[in-house]
């Protein structure tokens, strides 16, 4: 009894004690992990008898090799936990102070070096292996097809399945523009501008697949914002499979075989940065009471018209730049992996997307980017499972719906300057 | 020239004779009751003013500009608020944001603004955000502005529809039952409430109402209506005394 008082005093103090980390101090830990993984990482995991750095926190690992676990937790430990708990721990009265003290300036200021951080962070992270490398910026790019999504099935509460279809039009787009403009193609033929100009136009062109992706939607939108109810489910379900039969049959960008040889300009900081825009923009925007409009819309429509809201238009804008996020997010998608086919849009991914919505929480930013987040981590660390992987998903699915229907992290404001603050007694 | 002016509006619902030949005049500041037995078609007219429906017949004039067949929402940015029967809160939305949410028509800041934050996007919450503590102060519920509505008791509840459509910044306040459900305390209170905000702000009031005290005691002018069609009209005095009132209506209730 008497040791198990004594842990329990000594985990409470722990809590309590990092409960006073601000965000600053935990950026700073999580650096300093990778950095010890940077420099110690392959000579700690050879000598814990692992071949090479576990890549996803090693889940993979161990269920590839359960004589393992001891050694993938130990490692977990040593390079991830111990070093962030413990410089949140160390540096939380410094960090407090630095994290007052910034907020005294523009509140941007404070937010460019909290993301330096965490590029910092997730740069070298990823730099250990191509393999990390190519899941970050996949998961990077999940969260803004997520968040978007969540725009109109948790924001609107409207029940859209047409995203996969948009994320095709913004990557076939994108690339399009990419590979006809400033690659040698043996579709396209040879450049039509100096390729040195083309990383500048990237972002033209990733605007372009959303605009087109945003554009469709009004095909969507019009039919399906007369009424309320089960019509736009059904019809941008419709929507979905019309754009994936389309591009089978277009043999102008490759048809069923799909388009290949797009440029690798969809790098880190590119994913990231976008990230963090559409993090941002959709942020303010649900925020704002003209995004706000959208909940009263979802809540009470009567109400809403009753209120001067324009709840027609609301749903309109709403579903538009939802479609458009998920432009820009397929564009990107397509330039990482240098490739896309009809295929890649189908029935799984919309179900993917959807997971990722519920399970991370309707109507919360927070809540999108975790869902995203753990369901990329968890459903590429559990590829050694192959076939059962869909079934322990599905599974964790209905238990967070069983226990949470609203999803883990559901109906939460995100409020930066709340998240930068400094904790504990000021 | 009268605030509102309601001219001969008759509405069908298929084969059903729900409103008809209606007329109504409402003056600035005036008090006007709407009593009738359940299912008169009380609430109808409401809608149809508001609306949400499209009269059949008739023309419906505000401020001396035609709003008939408008969109609810251009006719309640025109001046009319309005609150609901069974209430119709937003339910995960906090207090404070219903009544923000109300003001929707005055913001100006658009797309770019909500977007990206810029500081007239922030300058103009900035306004409606002190301009919602107002009205909630004077419902006396300042107090529970960060509240999720659905928390609250339903005296508060009926508040939070009373700011919200406040916020509209209406000519004329359409209540419907606003005293339905509560308890004679919660009912003296409201009562309190729809004076101070037609003594403070100087608004005209259309309401409907089952409690005769209440009613009696507001109103400068009541109708009656009774299955869609007006049978008495007049002061609270000459509706209290008239026969085919007493018959049609109070006459059951006392009964009752």
């Amino acid at each position: 009894m008497g040791v198990r008082n004594t842990l329990k005093l000594w985990w409470s103090r722990l809590r309590g004690a990092l409960a006073q980390a601000p965000l600053l101090g935990w950026l700073l830990g999580a650096l300093l992990a990778v950095v010890v993984e940077l420099l110690v990482g392959a000579p700690l995991a050879q000598g814990l008898g692992m071949s090479k750095i576990p890549a996803l926190f090693g889940l993979t690992l161990m269920l590839e090799n359960p004589a393992l676990i001891p050694s993938a937790i130990a490692y977990v430990l040593l390079i991830y936990l111990l070093p962030v708990c413990l410089v949140a721990w160390l540096t939380t009265p410094l960090a407090n102070r630095v994290a007052a003290r910034l907020l005294r300036f523009p509140l941007g200021v404070s937010v460019v070096i909290h993301l330096a951080l965490l590029y910092a962070t997730l740069h070298l992270w990823s730099g250990v292996s191509l393999y990390r490398y190519d899941v970050l910026r996949y998961t990077l790019i999940a969260i803004m097809v997520t968040l978007s999504l969540n725009v109109v099935n948790g924001y609107m509460g409207e029940f859209s399945c047409s995203h996969p279809g948009f994320m095709a039009l913004g990557a076939y787009t994108a690339s399009v523009f990419t590979v006809v403009l400033f690659v040698q193609d043996n579709r396209f033929g040879p450049p039509l501008l100096p390729p040195a100009l083309g990383p500048f136009t990237f972002p033209i062109a990733l605007i372009l697949g959303g605009l087109v992706a945003a554009l469709s939607a009004l095909l969507v939108a019009i039919p399906s914002f007369r009424t309320r109810g089960d019509y736009l489910a059904v019809i941008s379900l419709a929507f979905m499979f019309i754009i994936k039969s389309l591009f089978e049959n277009l043999e102008v960008v490759g048809g069923a075989r799909g388009l290949g040889n797009q440029p690798d300009w969809a790098t880190l900081p590119v994913v990231f940065l976008c990230t963090v825009a559409c993090i941002w923009i959709i942020n303010n925007f649900v925020r704002s009471t003209l995004g706000k409009a959208m909940n009263a819309v979802r809540d009470g429509e009567l109400a809403a018209d009753a209120m001067t809201v324009n709840t027609r238009q609301t749903k309109m804008v709403a579903f538009l730049f939802a479609a458009f996020w998920a432009g820009v997010a397929g564009g990107l998608l397509a330039h990482v992996t240098r490739y896309v086919n009809p295929g890649t849009f189908d029935l799984k991914k919309l179900a993917e997307v959807l997971a990722m919505v519920y399970f991370g929480g309707l109507n919360s930013v927070v809540g999108s980017v975790v869902g995203a987040t753990t369901y990329n981590l968890l459903s590429e660390s559990l590829r050694p499972l192959q076939d059962f992987k869909w079934i322990i998903i599905p599974v964790l699915l209905i238990l967070v719906m069983v226990f949470r229907p609203t999803g883990l992290i559901a109906f939460k404001d995100f409020d930066i300057k709340t998240l930068l603050e400094p904790k504990g007694k000021r | 020239m009268s605030l509102l002016r309601v001219e001969q509006m008759t509405h069908w619902f298929g084969g059903l004779r729900a409103v008809y030949n209606y007329n109504l005049t409402i003056e600035p500041g005036q008090i006007q009751g709407l009593i009738g037995p359940n299912g008169a078609g009380k609430t109808t007219v409401f809608n149809l003013i508001t609306g949400r429906y499209k009269p059949t017949e008739g023309h419906i004039f505000l401020n001396g500009h035609e709003i008939t067949g408008l969109p609810p929402y251009k006719i309640a940015s025109q001046g009319i608020g309005r609150t609901f029967q069974n209430l119709r809160l937003w339910r995960h939305m906090t207090v404070l944001d219903h009544v923000k949410l109300a003001h929707y028509s005055r913001i100006r800041y658009g797309l770019i603004g909500a977007f990206f934050g810029t500081p007239q996007r922030h300058r103009e919450e900035a306004e409606i955000e002190s301009k919602s503590h107002e009205l909630l102060e004077l419902v006396g519920i300042r107090h529970l502005a960060d509240q999720i509505v659905i928390n609250l008791p339903y005296g508060a509840q009926r508040r939070v529809e009373m700011a919200r459509a406040l916020a509209v910044e209406p000519k004329i306040l359409f209540l419907d039952e606003p005293t339905a459900g509560m308890n004679p305390e919660e009912m003296m209170d409201m009562m309190n409430i729809i004076r101070q905000v037609h003594e403070e702000l100087g608004l005209a009031i259309f309401l409907i109402e089952h409690r005769m005290k209440v009613v009696m005691d507001l109103c400068q002018k009541i109708q009656t209506l009774v299955f869609g069609e007006v049978i008495a009209e007049g002061t609270p005095e000459e509706i209290r005394n008239n026969p085919k009132v007493i018959d049609a209506y109070l006459g059951e209730e006392v009964e009752a």
